[in-house]
């Protein structure tokens, strides 16, 4: 399973990754057009601050998650071959009962559109943007979780 | 005999998860699936928004149509079950014989408490529970001149019928017995907040009253043209939706030998008091959590959840359901909300701690150091960082403060628990 990580001890709460993770799903290759006009991406991260503490948390994959059973729709599923919980956005209403169960408050809230917004991990991209736009090295990407020893 | 391994009864959230959950386990052992509605498995909240704007069953469903076929699933759809035996381990199906089974789960759901009213039969009283009810109400709005309409009982149903039909352009007066809207899940400040809401969208309501009879239409006596209030006023409508609550549908229970009470009784395992019949979603009485007490929760997640751990015990893995409690997200006309546990306790014990402004506001109720309830209203993106506290019964006494605070983020925690909450993540 593919993992972003985080290095609490170097995040300086600069908000870089939501702003690449906004840009990366935009459409745009250029920040200035992805943030100009009115369907600006919601980021699908969100970094969490408080005085000198900082780090960004973004969707874990949880294994058995719970949003997948809390799901009304059923918009929200497992991917049998990523391991990844996905969202098919059209099908999802906005009710936010995920909302009510995820442990890491790490289901955005598409406002315009009225539909949940939840990392990706960038598809389209061999490293998320939010890891490959950090400047300090506070994110890192496994694409298998297995090659990351965390330290002691 | 008919002989299936499984038997389901339902096809809705809890008979779904107990599927899955099966099949997770038991690729090969035979599965079937039965239930008195025709359709294929949707989602039911989801009838407000055919209602409201026709979405059609193609975008209601809650898997895809393939998914009883891909995963080895017999289904029997728009067919009752009238009788089970639990000593013999049969079922009675109505036309359609008997057949026997060796696992048996009873995901039968609710059905709508109707009243004792007078006028009752009349055409244009309806109820709220199931997509055929939204179909029934549609082509009554297409086929009469609808001017006005009366909801009663203002809870979770009653509120999403109302905002479909203020949707459809149908002024709605809400009769609620009690003093406020969705006294069961709310407390009195965010009852006020959603009464107010309504309120602006041109809903008209009547707390503290109940109806006392749906009186005939002159012009078509048939049909339901006013109702009249227990203080004596009439009020015209010629649209009725009843919608005072669920109740567990136990008739398949009642003389068969199983425990019930309001619902039907399960263990931690959601296995009845009768050896291989196992009961899950709005026809149980299930383990909550943080009441500390089996206690029936008519919500979707809970059925979808009590139905896998179900199915996970059908299916021969131990498994437990020790992990849920009554929770609600709300969003009607926009405003979200959301609610978890006790948030209006009515006995002494407990601590309140609110923070709010002009328009928002944020509650947590504690019990000896722990978070019991909470009620977000606006920004609710937190709600289940403060319901895992819950969960996990963190003392929260050092931190509780900042619960509430708008400012509120994981970074706020203390380290420890902090570091415990993100050591999947955490290098
Ligand atoms: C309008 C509305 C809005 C809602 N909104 C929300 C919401 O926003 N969030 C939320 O969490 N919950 C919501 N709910 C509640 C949610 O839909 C239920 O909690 C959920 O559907 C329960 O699932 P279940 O599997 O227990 O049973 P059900 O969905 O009730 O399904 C049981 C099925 O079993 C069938 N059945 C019963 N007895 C027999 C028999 N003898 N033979 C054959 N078939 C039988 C029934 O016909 C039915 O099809 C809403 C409900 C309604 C009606």
């Amino acid at each position: 399973m593919a993992r972003v990580y985080v290095k609490e001890q170097v995040c300086i709460g600069c908000r870089l990754c939501e702003v690449y993770c906004q840009l990366s799903h935009s459409g745009h290759k250029e920040l200035v057009k992805a943030f100009r006009g009115p369907n600006i991406p919601v980021p699908r991260l969100r970094v969490e601050v408080d005085k000198h503490v900082s780090f960004s948390v973004r969707c874990q994959n949880c294994e058995d998650a719970p949003c997948v059973h809390a799901c009304i729709t059923g918009a929200l599923s497992r991917n049998s071959e990523s391991g990844q919980v996905i969202c098919e956005e059209e099908r999802c209403v906005g009710c936010w009962t995920c909302t009510l169960v995820c442990p890491y408050g790490a289901i955005r809230q598409n406002q315009a559109e009225k539909r949940m917004a939840k990392c990706d991990l960038c598809p389209e991209e061999e490293i998320p943007a939010c890891v490959a736009n950090c400047p300090n090295e506070a994110l890192i990407f496994a694409a298998d979780e297995e090659q990351v020893v965390p330290e002691p | 005999m008919e002989k299936v391994k499984y038997l389901v009864i339902g096809n809705s959230a809890a008979a779904i998860g107990a599927l899955e959950a099966i099949r997770e386990v038991d690729k090969e052992g035979s599965i079937l699936i039965l239930s008195d509605e025709p359709y294929h498995v949707y989602s039911r909240p989801l009838i407000s928004e055919h209602l409201a704007y026709h979405r059609p069953l193609e975008k209601m469903l809650y898997r895809d149509t393939g998914y009883y076929q891909r995963n080895n699933i017999n289904k029997r759809l728009g067919v009752s079950v009238t009788g089970i035996d639990p000593v013999a381990k049969t079922a009675t199906l109505d036309g359609e014989g008997t057949l026997k089974w060796e696992k048996l789960l009873l995901a039968t759901g609710g059905a709508p408490i109707l009243p004792p009213l007078k006028g009752m039969e009349k055409e244009g009283v309806f109820t709220f529970t199931r997509l055929d009810d939204a179909k029934s109400i549609d082509d009554y709005l297409d086929s009469n001149t609808v001017t006005s309409a009366v909801v009663v009982g203002g809870g979770l149903i009653g509120v999403s019928v109302t905002e479909a039909l203020v949707k459809r352009e149908v002024p709605v007066t809400v009769v609620e017995m009690k003093d406020r809207l969705l006294n069961t899940i709310l407390d009195g400040d965010s009852s006020a907040v959603v009464e107010s809401t309504l309120r602006r969208a041109g809903v008209s309501l009547e707390t503290g009253r109940t109806v006392v009879s749906i009186n005939k239409d002159r012009a078509a006596p048939g049909k339901a043209g006013s109702i009249t209030l227990d203080d004596g006023r009439r009020l015209f409508c010629q649209l009725v939706i009843l919608a005072i609550g669920v109740k567990p549908r136990i008739e398949l229970v009642e003389g068969a030998g199983i425990e019930v009470d309001r619902g039907i009784c399960v263990d931690r395992h959601m296995q009845t008091s009768v050896k291989d019949i196992y009961a899950a979603g709005d026809a149980a009485q299930a383990y909550d959590c943080i009441y500390c007490q089996n206690r029936v929760v008519p919500i979707w997640p809970n059925a979808y959840s009590g139905g896998r751990v179900a199915g996970l015990n059908m299916a021969g893995v131990k498994s437990q359901y020790d992990n849920a409690t009554v929770m609600n997200s709300l969003k009607y006309f926009g405003l979200a909300m959301t609610s978890i546990g006790i948030v209006a306790p009515a006995e002494e014990g407990y601590e309140v701690i609110c923070w709010h402004d002009s328009h928002f506001y944020r509650k947590i109720v504690l019990k000896d150091g722990q978070v019991v309830g909470m009620v977000f209203t606006g920004d609710v993106e937190y709600s289940g960082v403060i319901f895992s506290l819950m969960k996990d019964k963190v003392d929260v006494s050092p931190f509780k403060e900042k619960l509430v605070s708008p400012d509120f983020n994981l970074a706020c925690l203390p380290e420890d628990i902090r570091r415990e909450k993100l050591s999947r993540i955490s290098l």
